[in-house]
């Protein structure tokens, strides 16, 4: 699988930048202040205990939630919200941590529905089929095969995705989410309920994404070995504060993140 | 092994989508097309004509129609009875105030005023869902109804209130009004039951079906993969609606001829016997739609037939009879298959790619 479009990448440079966000719902307090920034092509894993305000995080960067305050840079824009439909046109996929895929549809057809801002023929064309269309469709069917192998869905390609396992579905999701080409793909707790194997293909799937596709990665993960072992730079939510953030070694030994997890003792 | 599919490789992707990737498919539909151009018009009668394969022909339009919306886009619809009268009384507004326009012409363009219609009517499903947008359809039933009833201007002021078609001709044979030969009715109507259910097969497989699809799964992840779930929904309101405006002018100028709103377009005469053909066919099933309409056009015939001719029933009790099985008949299949002869279909086709072998 190849993308030409970012086959010239600058590492280290800042793709997505959050500046004080906070965002509550009445009077519960989801985040406060929090800023972080993503790099180019790195894996990058948000952690915290739950109700910490990881999720809400992920919402907020696509678009799904709007911030009470702050700012998202992305795309050379300041805004003070995203929208999803703009997120989606400009590079953002993600993943649910309650699988959300189309149920009904097989999983061709969901990872067909990955392609959807790509097509471009109007619907007259759509009706009449034979001709441009087609050929659309053929070009989007081969691009969405290089997912299938990817991913080694090919058994699967026509089953409903209502009747797949749950590992399954997890990895036609990431497949969905993938066959968007994003920029940055972000994956809310991607290995929950999986047993060690599944976490094993799963992890192995996320870092071929990360090298072969250049794709930037934003990760919530409760498995602490995983992340350990995945991810470039971490940041540690409590509470919806920002508690701590850096390379996974001085996540490991920062006090507050382990007060956090693992409660404060009284000496 | 009748439907053996072994031997029938793909090496493009053109082929893997078509509409009938297997071979015994393909030929049987071309069978049934060269049957049904070819061999029917010759032998059809009146009778096969007004009762059978006309309003078959008609059913299946509204039925293609409300399954784009129901079936696919997930946005239950009890307002098929009013978009149907839109449908009609576009025609017979056409055809007063245009006497030249060609009669085709006339029922696509009452198929795009319906659209519409639709549209306007498809406004509210942005906001409510499930049993409350039913509602709010059934709400654009009763309020077109009553509209075409109200307006005089609607059915040319006209002391019964009813609308009557005059005569249309296609290549100088009449298909509208009473002169019309039977094989020139069921030809229109056919031709334009197979183009537009081509479009509906075509739009259903391409970029605008899947979109409706993912709607109607889940919208929350539809809008976060980039479908606007707005614009979504009224294209389908709106394709939709055009399907059933067509079935509503051939209604009206094909099948009826002469027609009174609250009678024909009441939501117990049109809006729930094709709600029943979808969900009995298969909901969001190209073939559900047909072999729903078959059905529900079918089957109180084959009573009729059994009950009066054969049993010697009165021909009320018959009809009492007839409503009592049609409504134990819906039970049975929502429970049993809820997806439908589509589904049954399906089973059978696979149980016979494996015949006589078990497995």
């Amino acid at each position: 699988m190849s993308l030409e479009k970012i086959q010239n990448i600058s590492y280290g440079k800042n793709v997505i930048e959050l500046k004080n966000i906070s965002l509550s719902f009445g009077g519960v307090q989801a985040l406060t202040d929090v800023s972080f920034e993503v790099k180019r092509g790195e894996v990058f894993a948000i952690i915290g205990p739950n109700g910490a305000g990881k999720s809400s995080m992920l919402n907020v960067i696509n678009g799904f939630y709007k911030p009470t305050s702050g700012k998202i840079n992305f795309a050379g824009q300041e805004r003070s919200q995203m929208e999803p439909e703009f997120a989606a046109k400009s590079g953002i996929a993600r993943t649910f941590q309650n699988i959300a895929l189309f149920k009904g549809m097989s999983t061709l057809d969901n990872l067909m529905t990955g392609r959807l801002l790509k097509q471009k023929q109007n619907l007259f064309m759509q009706a009449l089929y034979y001709g441009p269309a087609e050929k659309e469709e053929s070009f989007h069917r081969e691009q969405v095969e290089k997912v299938i192998d990817f991913l080694d869905l090919q058994m699967i390609r026509r089953t409903p995705v209502g009747s797949l396992p749950y590992g399954l579905q997890k990895r036609v999701e990431l497949g969905r989410a993938l066959a968007m080409e994003p920029e940055i793909l972000l994956l809310d707790e991607p290995m929950a309920g999986m047993n060690v194997e599944e976490k094993q293909d799963m992890s192995r799937f996320v870092l071929t994404a990360n090298h072969e596709l250049k794709t930037t990665i934003v990760l919530i993960e409760h498995d602490m070995s995983v992340v350990m072992d995945i991810s470039d730079r971490i940041v540690v939510l409590d509470y919806g504060k920002k508690i701590g953030s850096g390379k996974p070694q001085e996540i490991r030994n920062d006090k507050a993140v382990i007060d956090a997890y693992l409660g404060i003792t009284d000496e | 092994m009748i439907y053996k599919e072994t031997g029938q490789y793909k090496s493009t992707y053109q082929s893997d989508h078509a509409i009938f990737p297997l071979m015994q498919d393909k030929v049987a539909f071309a069978i049934l097309m060269i049957i049904a151009f070819f061999v029917v018009p010759f032998v059809v009668d009146s009778y096969w004509e007004k009762a059978i394969l006309v309003p078959f022909l008609i059913y299946s339009m509204a039925a293609i129609g409300l399954n784009i919306l129901t079936g696919y886009c997930g946005q239950v619809s009890l307002g098929t009875g009013g978009f149907m009268a839109v449908g009609a009384f576009s025609t017979y507004k056409l055809m007063t105030s245009f006497p030249d326009l060609n009669i085709m012409l006339i029922v696509i363009i009452s198929g795009f005023l319906t659209a519409l219609v639709g549209i306007l009517f498809g406004l509210p499903s942005l906001r409510i869902k499930g049993f409350y947008l039913a509602v709010a359809t059934l709400a654009s039933q009763f309020f077109l109804v009553w509209l075409f009833n109200k307006v005089p201007w609607f059915y040319n002021y006209s002391d019964t209130g009813q609308i009557t078609v005059s005569e249309r001709t296609m290549f100088g044979i009449p298909v509208t009004g009473a002169e019309a030969p039977s094989y020139a009715t069921y030809l229109f109507c056919l031709t334009l039951v197979v183009v537009f259910g081509f479009a509906a097969k075509n739009m259903i497989r391409s970029k605008i079906g899947r979109s409706w699809m993912a709607i109607r799964d889940m919208d929350i992840a539809a809008e976060i993969i980039g479908v606007p779930p707005l614009k979504t929904k009224l294209s389908a309101f709106a394709i939709s609606s055009f399907y059933i405006g067509i079935a509503g002018s051939l209604y009206f100028a094909v099948y009826l001829g002469a027609l009174e709103v609250t009678e024909s377009f009441d939501i117990m005469a049109i809006s729930f016997p094709v709600l029943f053909m979808i969900i009995i066919g298969g909901l969001g099933s190209m073939l559900g739609s047909f072999l729903g309409a078959a059905f529900i056009v079918l089957l109180p015939i084959l009573l009729k037939n059994f009950m009066v001719d054969l049993v010697g029933l009165s021909a009320v009790t018959a009809k009492h009879f007839e409503i009592t099985i049609w409504g134990l008949l819906m039970v049975i299949f929502l429970i049993v298959e809820p997806h439908g002869l589509a589904r049954l279909w399906s089973i059978a086709k696979e149980k016979l790619r494996r015949w006589p072998f078990p497995y």
